[in-house]
Formats: structure tokens, sequence, C-alpha cells
């Protein structure tokens, strides 16, 4: 008996079955992470009505990739879960910013670290737990809070995700995961909190065997199909943004 | 008053900067807390976390050295110091909750005497900005904010209590600004230190509740 393999030959296939309605969510911190080549795949692939989990809402690279953005834009969105749904600096105006002031997508803001563990959670079994964070905001209005040894904490729901698009730097074909560098981020906790999780690679997808079992990030029972990034200009690559004053 | 009396922007991070203890894990925003990065602090050794789960990244890669997969919280492409470690995204924050992080360094439109803070929504805006800002708020053993002592049309940001949404209420530890620290003693502000050639008048007309000297 062999372990199943989980090569898809294309993105367009890796997303294929995905319907109207679903809930994705979505791995990346600013560039590195983001499976830019899933996300394009499902813009043409044309699902509609669906609910996106990510760190933000996409759109502040320069030049433009096709982040979470290009769905909004697309009319393919009903909501955003999101850390950020305003850019940073309240001068800049992201392109999530027209339809969401026009009542045409809604939103979710949840503190990053609430985002990280309610998806953690649901990859874990956990259906709600007790943090310190957003107690005494307007995040925490009207929701159950309770005080444990003295401290206000606030209640949070696990996160479950119909499908997670996850980048990684190297795979086996049995779709246990190595990031890179900062490419970790939100990958991990994306792909187990997921009923079906499609991993994009850097590298060749290596053999059963290869990956050395105490050298991998994200076990392949947490990945469903994986599919190599070709090179440029057909695989969709990280690339230097254009530097901005900060 | 000039809102550029005083301390530079850098010398703002800097007099924050000066806080920071051998050892400490230090967790710095986006925007001007980063600029903490370029003091001087001696021979004392600080492990800056950044959210996206780097621990003790160092300088920004020079031209041509950049690793496209490595940024800090502001997307920057950051170096890795020795004896760096990366984590995922729930164990950045596992660090955060747990309170390890020994102190964040945070922007803000407003800060408030009772140690209140506000920096993650604007007056009239449908969104917000929240990213790590309040777990890092709600869990930091210490919270500094480097701000502007008044708006851009000399409103004070330094106020009796936040008008904005706050990102988590009774937390800072010391505010700076460009006329000096200031750390919130629950009715008023105390002066911790003045920028050179600012007054106590000064700071006094331009701030929205007493302060103590």
């Amino acid at each position: 008996m062999s372990l199943r393999n989980k090569v898809v030959a294309s993105f367009a296939e890796a997303v294929r079955d995905i319907p109207d309605g679903a809930t994705i969510g979505f791995g990346g911190f600013a560039m590195p992470g983001t499976p830019f080549n899933l996300i394009r795949a499902l813009a043409e692939q044309g699902a509609r009505n669906l609910t996106l989990v990510a760190n933000t809402t996409g759109g502040a690279q320069q030049p433009r990739m096709p982040d979470i953005a290009l769905l909004v834009e697309r009319g393919r969105v009903r909501k955003v879960i999101c850390a950020f749904t305003a850019a940073t600096r309240a001068s800049d105006v992201l392109p999530f910013t027209k339809y969401y002031e026009a009542g045409e997508v809604e939103a979710e803001l949840v503190p990053q670290g609430t985002l990280a563990e309610r998806l953690r959670a649901a990859g874990a079994g956990i259906p709600a737990f007790y943090t310190p964070t957003a107690v005494g905001t307007e995040l925490a209005e009207g929701r159950e809070t309770r005080v444990i040894n003295g401290r206000e904490y606030l209640l949070e729901y696990a996160l479950p995700l119909d499908y997670a698009f996850v980048r990684a730097r190297r795979a086996d074909a049995f779709g246990n995961l190595r990031y890179w560098r900062s490419q970790r981020n939100f990958n991990p906790v994306m792909a187990m909190a997921a009923r079906v999780t499609i991993a994009e690679v850097d590298e060749e997808i290596l053999p059963v065997g290869a990956l050395d079992p105490d050298d991998i990030h994200t076990p392949g029972i947490f990945v469903h199909r994986v599919v190599k990034v070709p090179p440029p200009p057909e695989g969709l690559w990280p690339q230097k943004r254009l530097e901005r004053n900060r | 008053m000039s809102a550029t009396k005083g301390w530079s922007r850098q010398q703002m991070a800097d007099r924050i900067a000066r806080e920071f203890q051998d050892g400490w894990i230090v967790n710095l925003g986006v925007g001007l807390p980063t600029l903490c990065s370029n003091t001087d602090i001696g021979g004392r050794e600080v492990i800056y976390h950044s959210e996206n789960g780097v621990i003790g990244y160092g300088p920004i890669a020079g031209p041509g050295e950049e690793d496209l997969n490595l940024v800090n919280a502001g997307g920057q492409n950051v170096t890795l110091k020795p004896g760096a470690a990366v984590v995922h995204h729930a164990d950045s924050f596992a660090i955060i909750r747990s309170g390890r992080i020994d102190a964040t360094v945070m922007g803000a439109y407003e800060v408030a005497c009772n140690g209140d803070f506000a920096n993650w929504k604007v007056a009239g805006a449908k969104g917000g900005g929240i990213g790590g800002a309040m777990d890092l708020a709600a869990c930091a053993r210490r919270v500094f904010i480097v701000l502007e002592h008044t708006t851009r049309d000399g409103r004070p940001r330094l106020v009796a209590r936040c008008t904005l949404p706050v990102t988590a209420r009774g937390v800072v530890t010391l505010a700076a600004t460009n006329l000096g620290l200031f750390e919130p003693a629950g009715e008023a502000f105390r002066v911790r230190d003045l920028a050179p050639g600012v007054t106590l008048e000064e700071v006094r007309a331009a701030t929205g509740c007493p302060v103590l000297a």
C-alpha cells in the first residue's frame, strides 16, 4: 500500500470543484506565502458569493498582484473576514474600500491573533476559547465575556473553512509541506482549519519519503492537493514591491 | 504651536528605545515605531519580534540582498540575526498573548491619561486596521506609544478620554511625542522628559487634559 498521490497538474484543475458560497481561507502576510496562482485560477473559475478569510483585503501591492482584492473587484465575494478592512495608514485607500462602503461586500474585522487562533481552534477540534484581546473595545460590545482568575476575557468561536489556499517552498507527493522564512505565517493554521487544503509549491514536488519527518511544518494529512508553481511568466512568484516611505 | 517643535520623529523613537532593557523581547509597529531599531542603545541586546512569526530579525536587507520571502510586520525585507527563529501565526500570537513581549511600540491617533489609546479606526470610516494591535495592547508587559503631540490642525492627541474607538483600555505605559515623554497618571499626564526648548506651559497648552510636572 502506498500513500495517496495528491499532485494535481494545473491550478485550474485544483480549484475546479469550488462551489458558489464556499468559505475559503488564504495564507500570506504581505507577499510571502500568498497563493497568488491559486487565487488567479479561482478568479478565472468564476465561483461566486464567496466568504474569504485572510489577514488583509489585499490590493496594497504595487504593482498589483492577484490577491483577494481581485476576487472582490470581480464581484465574487459576499463577505471577508480579515484583520484589516482599511489600510494601515488612514491616508491609503484600498480597492476593497469602495465595494465595502457601497455595501456590496460585508466584512468582519478580527484582531490578527484572534483570527489565527480561531483557525487553529477549528483545526484542533476546539469550538471556542477565551482571549483577553479586544476586551473593552467596540469589537466586544454585546458579546459574552467571562472573568477568569480576576481578568476579563472575550469568548471567540472557531472559524472552520471549506477550502484553504496555501503556499509552501517544498512538498512531497503526499502533501507534506515545508515553508521558507516568513512564508509560513498563516499557512499552517489555514491548512488545519479547512476541509480541503490546496497547496501551491515553489520547488519540484518530491517523492514520498524525500522529506525528513522532523523537517515537516504542515503534515500531509492536512493537505489534499499540491500544484507545482511553474517558472515565470506562467507562474507567479513573489516580486519586489515598489519602495515606499514608511 | 508648530507640530514639528521639539523632537524629530527619530528623536521620539530614540527616547522610547532608550527605555529598552538588556534581553527584552520587543515588538515594533509599522511606521514611526520602526525607527526605534535605528537607536544606539549601547551594549544592550534586544530581540525584535514581528507579528508574522519572525523572532530575532535584524536590519533591512541591502539592495540585491533581499530574501523576498522574509519580511517584518511592515512588509520590509529584513535580515535575520544569529539565533533567530520563525514560527507560524498562531505561535507568534501565543508568544504575545502569554505575556512574553516585554514592550510593544505603536503609533496612535489618541492617548488618554487613563491609559486608553486609539489607533485602529478613524472618525467616519466604515473599516479599520487592527492587525496585531489589539493582541499586543492587551497582552504586552509594556505599551509604548509614539505620536505627534497634536493633529495637523492643532488639536491635542493627548486627551482626557479617547474620542475614537479604543484599541485597549488602561494599558499605556509611556507616550513619546515631539514635545516630550509622558506617563498616564489617571486624570493627568506626568512629564517624564521635555524635548529641548519646550516648556511645561507649551505642553499644557497643547494637551487636552492636566499635565503634572
